[in-house]
């Protein structure tokens, strides 16, 4: 049987990609960011997971906003990654396991979840950089097979938090009713607090993400008695991508523990944020 | 049509939601073909035709010509798409978002850092 054997928390901002790619661990403005990275590493090495499904927004890369599905999930043997207009290399293609994609969008309608079914789907900088974040090698990105799942928090009306923290659990059950023995670890990428638009740009909330991640391995529902547009107002117009991290710590069930945490401002224009759980029963 | 109407304004931000992306849809389309290498050729070669090929309304023409990022955001602009517009004059986010916040590049990430630094940032 698959097995979710642990999750991530972890932003996604195009300048990681920059970072990395010009090589910039050790370097001053970078260091206490990458540093919150290492037992992530270690980790994904100790326990090299079969398949990864990571929860992202799409930036206007493969969707517009001429249909934009609330949540959309990948169902394709591969995932390119293409030019965003603004600079980014393009990373090299990504696998997919499109058997145990459709499995999971299966369940998921079963469960009363509308998903989008895509067999093609471009990925951007939400979900490689997070890819190049837990695998910065490309020879361990490529023993890893993706299930991208994409969640509009771009045009309002988002999904709720609720809706997240709902459809992960739901992730949860998928996988572990899946036949085949794989190890699983899901992401949940974007955040934490960050306005990018208006005359408040540059805003975050240290105070508010300090006890997002307090709460978030026993109490995520305290999320939950926030509207996304309080939400806007706290943490940023772009900080409610934090509502994706709720679908990782769903599909976790309660039987985990928190094995590192790291937070740091800056990291361009925003609060940068990484969290890592294990299922206890690993 | 979905909006935020009637919601308490949050100071010195631009929501975008159903409103917003109707006012904003010839824009951010526009700005969604700068993906292609080659759309973005043709909108340096001729500004002007590009713009009108999209159907941008004078306005939005106008702050697109100024690369206003505040009045394009204010006429429907979603700040993921005008990043792939201000890219092209190689402003990056932190350009921008000190031009939102009226300060130099500077201060804006002086500020970011000062927000790293307090204990309520």
């Amino acid at each position: 049987m698959a097995k979710l054997i642990g999750g991530v928390g972890s932003s996604h901002v195009p300048a990681i990609g920059n970072a990395l790619e010009q090589g910039l661990q050790s370097d001053p403005y970078w260091k206490p960011f990458f540093e919150g990275y290492k037992p992530v590493w270690k980790w994904m090495e100790d326990k090299k997971p079969d398949v990864a499904i990571l929860v992202y927004n799409d930036h206007g890369l493969n969707f517009f906003l001429d249909a934009m599905p609330t949540f959309a999930i990948g169902a394709a043997t591969e995932y390119q990654n293409a030019d965003e207009g603004w600079g980014l290399k393009p990373l090299d293609p990504f696998k997919g396991n499109p058997e145990f994609s459709w499995y999971l969008i299966d369940s998921l309608v079963e469960d009363e979840f509308d998903i989008t079914m895509c067999q093609e789907m471009l990925v951007d900088h939400g979900f490689t950089v997070p890819m190049s974040l837990m695998w910065p090698k490309q020879e361990l990105r490529n023993q890893v097979k993706v299930i991208p799942v994409c969640v509009n928090v771009v045009q309002y009306p988002f999904p709720s938090a609720r809706r997240c923290l709902k459809l992960g659990e739901a992730i949860g059950k998928a996988v572990a009713s899946y036949e085949e023995d794989l190890n699983v670890v899901i992401l949940g990428t974007g955040g934490l607090s960050h306005q990018l638009d208006g005359e408040r740009a540059g805003h975050t909330n240290r105070a508010f993400d300090t006890e997002f991640l307090d709460k978030l391995k026993d109490e995520p529902e305290w999320l939950l008695k926030y509207s996304n547009y309080e939400l806007a107002e706290i943490v940023g117009p772009q900080g409610v991508e934090m509502i994706m991290w709720l679908i990782m710590r769903g599909a976790l069930g309660d039987n985990i523990r928190e094995l590192s945490r790291n937070y740091h401002i800056p990291i361009s224009n925003t609060a940068a944020g990484v969290i890592l759980f294990e299922n206890e029963a690993v | 049509m979905q909006s935020l109407k009637g919601k308490k304004p949050i100071p010195g931000t631009i929501v975008f939601d159903g409103t917003q992306a109707v006012k904003g849809y010839p824009l951010n389309k526009m700005c969604f073909s700068f993906n292609k290498a080659e759309n973005r050729d043709a909108f340096k070669a001729d500004e002007d035709a590009y713009c009108a090929k999209y159907g941008l309304t004078d306005e939005q023409r106008d702050a697109v010509k100024k690369r206003d990022v505040l009045a394009l955001l204010n006429l429907g602009g979603n700040i993921y798409y005008l990043a792939k517009l201000t890219g092209m004059f190689g402003l990056n986010m932190q350009d921008i978002g000190a031009q939102q916040a009226g300060i130099s590049l500077k201060e804006f990430k002086a500020k970011l850092f000062a927000a790293g630094e307090t204990k309520n940032g």
